[in-house]
């Protein structure tokens, strides 16, 4: 399910930024809330509201819950691109906020829900671009260098992990969605990163590029030892390739364990108010949600 | 880089030798060669060829060389900002909210004073600076930037300032509104080169200041929260980068008019000849902004010798149709 703790801490030791390994925890989440205007009327508006949790080292940790349950403002905040009203975020043990961002870079990396790009980069320098947060020299010169050798070298084995490297030259503008989610992917690895921060990273995909998708987040974490977050709408797809699920309702914690624990009929019935058969992936046994062939939600039930 | 600045320097030397009177390569050098060797530009040794040549004609194409790689680089970095293709300072308002307010400062007496030089590009900044706003203001919608929506409020505001632009130059003393209608259809006039001197280290120094920018625009091309993701303050470097597009813009209008559509035709062919990265694409697209210019201006004092085009007028004719076909044709690789 996780990684030993030995084997945390060796790969965060290799992080020359970090130093000493502070923590096996990759996050560490204490009573967080959020909300996007400070000045709304009404308390009733808090996106995120009081979460605890903790993210271990190694594991793919899916988020879900229904639209507007805070999925994505949660993935942002860790990922330092928001900032939280009250409460703190650990990472591997020392406090987010206080890092700078250029170091949160290093160390986490982010790949929203779409990436349109209206100018004509090949997927190799948009790989590249995954490179800025490890920019040597001296800071005047950090906006115009050009990457170094071992730059480019990552950025062709993080082409390899997406089997992206047959399409090195082609503009992104071209590339179909699958392909582009790939790249996006690839931009974040060459970052060399230890978490993972993936945002819907199958939405809009179909079955093919879906599993895909899939099946290269596996092998990151099996092969690199990579933490991954990831949001997701697709219950089963969380519960087939994620270790543990966090299942928001209005922006507090509802659930958290593994998928066995979360994907449960009566928990989905408390979140998203309808009832669903949930029964045995006939492979791997994981829960398996499908819809049931007569609608009857909560309300239509009181409403009779 | 090394082959478009040869390129640069042999086109301007082409352009050097047409005019109402047409001076030879051959004697070009000459002329340049008996100043060296005299060290001295008086008009009685270099005589009227000389004068032509050092006086008027090598200060324009200096002047238009500059002006056009100026707006192809303000093209460059909006387009880059507002992840947008079709910006340019001219279709956002930029410009004729830079116009505007020179204009009121001519109207109000500056433009006879000795500190005109200094004044009327910070005016230019003004009003170019107070344009971007508005426009910004009034097309961001969420947290998004639709095109189209870029492109009305600059419509929009184009219309506003058209009209008090017109209103200004109508109340203006009539031998004075002639030269100003003149200036704001895009007009190169040769400078003193005091004037170019100070003139050039200003632009060439904003230029300088955002080709530093030029790893952060390409990946603030990704969109504002990847960037922010790694690691790129984004909020200083767009102000710095708006900033310094205004700055660069107000001093060029304040020069030299309204001069279209540079910002928006050589940028895409840049990118389309040497991709997108901007640490290329910058420098490439002020070189080849510098030429286009200093080519339009060629033709636009040589086609109805002896009177001039407004080079404006020369820009705006190539660029328009081009406008058009990225506006119909190409509209799916952006919109």
């Amino acid at each position: 399910m996780s990684l030993s703790s030995d084997n945390a801490n060796s790969m965060i030791g290799e992080t020359p930024g970090l130093g000493v390994a502070v923590s096996h925890m990759a996050y560490q989440v204490r009573s967080l809330r959020f909300q996007y205007h400070l000045f709304s009327r009404g308390a009733a508006n808090w996106v995120l509201d009081g979460l605890t949790f903790e993210v271990e080292a190694g594991e793919i940790l899916g988020i879900v819950g229904p639209n507007g349950s805070g999925k994505t403002s949660l993935l942002k905040l860790l990922a330092k691109v928001l900032r939280p009203r009250t409460g703190d975020i650990a990472l591997f043990g020392l406090d987010l906020g206080a890092m700078p961002q250029i170091e949160v870079a290093r160390t986490v990396a982010f790949v929203p829900q779409e990436s349109p790009q209206v100018f004509p980069f090949t997927v190799m320098e948009t790989v590249l671009m995954g490179r800025y947060p490890h920019h040597h020299g001296a800071k005047w010169s950090a906006g115009f260098g050009w990457e170094s050798a071992e730059d480019v070298l990552i950025a062709e084995r993080a082409l390899q992990s997406t089997d992206l490297t047959h399409l090195a030259g082609r503009s992104v503008m071209d590339l179909s969605g699958g392909e582009r989610q790939r790249c996006m992917i690839a931009r974040a690895l060459a970052q060399a990163p230890q978490i993972l921060l993936l945002d819907e990273p199958t939405a809009f995909l179909d079955l093919q590029h879906q599993i895909e998708i899939c099946a290269i987040v596996r092998r990151l974490k099996e092969e690199r030892g990579l933490t991954v977050v990831l949001v997701s709408h697709d219950l089963n797809l969380a519960s087939q390739y994620c270790d543990r699920i966090l299942m928001l309702k209005a922006g507090a914690l509802f659930r958290l364990g593994p998928p066995h624990e979360v994907i449960r009929v009566d928990v989905l019935r408390a979140v998203y108010g309808c009832d669903v058969l949930v029964d045995r992936h006939p492979e791997s046994g994981v829960p398996r949600v499908t819809m049931p062939r007569y609608l009857s939600t909560k309300n239509v039930e009181d409403r009779l | 880089m090394a082959p478009l600045v040869v390129t640069s320097v042999a086109l301007s030397l082409i352009c050097l030798q047409f005019g109402t009177q047409w001076i030879g390569l051959s004697q070009i050098i000459d002329i340049v060669g008996q100043i060296l060797r005299e060290g001295t530009v008086e008009p009685e040794l270099i005589g009227t060829t000389g004068v032509i040549l050092i006086q008027v004609r090598l200060p324009r194409v200096l002047l238009g060389f500059l002006v056009g790689a100026c707006l192809a680089s303000i093209g460059v970095v909006l387009q880059a900002l507002l992840r947008n293709p079709l910006a340019d300072p001219y279709v956002l308002g930029v410009s004729s909210g830079a116009a505007l307010s020179v204009a009121l400062a001519i109207l109000l007496g500056v433009g006879t004073t000795v500190v005109a030089v200094s004044v009327l590009p910070l005016c230019g900044f003004a009003g170019g600076m107070l344009s971007l706003v508005v426009v910004y203001r009034m097309a961001v919608s969420y947290g998004r930037l639709p095109i189209h929506a870029l492109l009305l409020a600059g419509v929009i505001l184009n219309a506003i300032f058209s009209a008090m632009i017109m209103f200004v130059t109508s109340i203006m003393e009539p031998n004075r509104s002639a030269g100003t209608m003149t200036w704001l259809m895009g007009t190169l006039t040769a400078p003193s080169y005091p004037a170019l001197t100070i003139f050039a280290c200003y632009l060439l120094g904003g230029l300088f200041l955002l080709l530093r920018q030029a790893r952060r625009l390409n990946v603030l091309t990704l969109g504002e929260e990847s960037a922010r993701s790694l690691g790129i303050d984004t909020e200083h470097v767009k102000r710095m980068v708006y900033v310094l597009s205004a700055l660069i813009t107000g001093a060029v209008v304040s020069v030299s008019g309204m001069i279209g559509f540079v910002g928006m035709v050589i940028p895409h062919a840049v990118r389309f000849l040497l991709g997108a990265d901007h640490r290329l694409l910058l420098p490439a697209s002020a070189c080849i902004g510098g030429m286009y210019l200093v080519s339009a201006d060629t033709l636009a004092r040589t086609l109805l010798t002896p009177t001039e085009i407004p080079v404006g007028i020369v820009t705006a004719i190539a660029g328009g149709p081009f406008f058009i076909y990225l506006l119909v044709w190409r509209k799916d690789r952006f919109v």
